[in-house]
């Protein structure tokens, strides 16, 4: 099963990186919202760093829509998901492979939009106790909306007005990670009333969000691939 | 693939040969609940707006209550029916709880939606706003959007042989967001705002009033069911409009040829 995530992953990283879309077009998109939400909150620095938990995770979670259309490109031709299922790679396989992908092209993102919320915004991130917890939440999080990501991109996949109907479907079941991230956030950057230790109680409902959809997708993902 | 294809459409033979299929949107048992259901709205109208008295803190706007409650209560059982329904299509793989889902989960949005505006129309006197971050309301509003989200995959996917499966997988996945949503809001409510203050508590709540709540629920109910058995059979005519449509309009084609040709011959008898 890993096995075939790993090709999986491999195939698509591989074309992700050959085509440069990643690079040209995500990445500018999330600094082009990053950038948005200082015009929109008219660039008061006070209330940007104030903010930044919430801009980050909003940006994340618009750049994990567009990573999730992505992902699903090469098979979104027309008898590609048989040529998949023909492949013999275990369907829970092509499921991780996929989440593995989106996964990693987030963390990539959450590095970078963090690095602008720093430049942008002025947030100041502070000590290595409330980095640790950023990463772990950062880490976490991105689990489970790889996970669910991956799932929806699947189902949707061949599905008229896709585009569209992705959004509409997956924003408000990825909107626990995004209560449970931003309040991680606030507490380690201190911009809210969350402690530390409530920080950390959040990444255990993170955890257990990426834990029932991984599971989940595992299971759904063969069933969902049968007759695509 | 073949398999689950006949499993889906096999299924409900097996299903209506002991009864017979529905023929009509409703049934002598639709047509009984739906009395039922309208006389106790009527029943509940008058205990909620008459016979009960105001309530102490809140004088008539907690005759909201009446409304409020009972449509939270059967859209939450009618998005739990859909989850139920939804499993039911991955294990049995059957056509009736595939249309039970989906005609549960229309029914399930149009309660929270009343549910939602009446809850709005009530916080607006009693709170001072018409909507506030609090675990419930968040819970609620989501339930709706993942279910509107349910229905607009489910038009999407009209025509294709997979929906069942497709759907009741999306509608499982919505089912298990509820509950982590409901938890990380709680959270979420007791680290920012405590002072969300609910004036009716429910020891409050005695008497006349429990009675016409209870009334209210119970109408809910026969409601929901009624409206149920409904949009089943609508569904279920519609299914069959579409595998029949085409036939029919084959058949329609072949007679008009047969039509069409009949007219020429008779044209040119009367010609010689």
């Amino acid at each position: 099963m890993l096995a075939d995530a790993l090709i999986v992953v491999a195939k698509d990283l591989r074309i992700e990186w050959r085509s440069r879309v990643g690079i040209d077009q995500l990445v500018p998109f999330a600094l082009v919202v990053l950038v948005l939400f200082a015009f929109a909150l008219d660039s008061q620095q006070t209330v940007l760093a104030e903010a930044t938990p919430g801009l980050l995770w909003v940006t994340i979670l618009l750049a994990l829509v567009l990573c999730v259309q992505r992902i699903f490109v090469t098979e979104s031709a027309p008898g590609l998901t048989d040529q998949l299922r023909l492949s013999g790679l275990d369907p829970a396989g092509i499921f991780l492979g996929k989440a593995l992908g989106v996964f990693i092209q987030l963390l990539a993102l959450e590095v970078l939009t963090v690095f602008g919320a720093a430049i942008l915004y002025s947030t100041r991130f502070g000590s290595v106790g409330s980095i640790a917890l950023m990463v772990c939440a950062a880490l976490v999080a991105s689990v489970g909306l790889a996970a669910a990501g991956a799932l929806y991109g699947a189902l949707l996949l061949g599905v008229r007005g896709r585009e569209t109907l992705l959004p509409l479907l997956l924003l408000p079941v990825v909107a626990p990670v995004l209560i449970g991230a931003t309040s991680a956030f606030q507490a380690a950057l201190g911009t809210g009333d969350v402690t530390s230790v409530q920080g950390w109680r959040w990444v255990g409902l993170l955890a257990v969000f990426a834990v029932a959809y991984v599971t989940a997708g595992i299971f759904a993902f063969g069933p969902l691939l049968e007759d695509t | 693939m073949t398999s689950i294809d006949t499993g889906l459409r096999a299924a409900p033979k097996t299903v209506d040969a002991p009864t017979p299929a529905p023929i009509g949107t409703g049934s002598r048992g639709s047509r009984i609940l739906g009395v039922i259901t309208l006389a106790l709205t009527g029943l509940g109208v008058l205990y909620g707006l008459v016979i009960s008295p105001p309530d102490a803190n809140q004088s008539n706007a907690a005759r909201l209550l009446y409304i409020h409650v009972p449509s939270a209560i059967v859209a939450y059982v009618a998005f739990g029916v859909t989850a139920f329904a939804s499993i039911m299509v991955l294990w049995k793989k059957t056509e009736t709880w595939d249309l039970i889902a989906a005609s549960s989960a229309e029914i399930g949005i149009v309660f929270t939606m009343v549910c939602l505006a009446t809850g709005m129309l009530w916080g607006r006197p009693i709170w001072g706003v018409f909507w506030t971050w609090d675990a419930r309301l968040t819970t609620t509003a989501l339930l709706l959007v993942l279910f509107v989200g349910y229905v607009a995959l489910r038009r999407a996917l009209a025509g294709n042989p997979n929906r069942a499966k497709w759907c009741a997988i999306a509608g499982i996945f919505a089912a298990i967001d509820v509950p982590i949503v409901h938890e990380s809001t709680t959270w979420w409510v007791t680290l920012h705002q405590g002072q969300t203050v609910r004036l009716l508590g429910e020891s409050q709540i005695g008497g006349t009033m429990l009675f016409s709540l209870l009334i209210m629920m119970v109408a809910g109910m026969c409601g929901y069911v009624w409206m149920l058995i409904i949009r089943f059979r609508v569904a279920f005519l519609a299914e069959r409009v579409d595998e029949t449509a085409f036939d029919a309009a084959i058949a329609e084609r072949r007679s008009e040829a047969e039509k069409s040709r009949a007219v020429p011959t008779i044209a040119t008898s009367e010609a010689q």
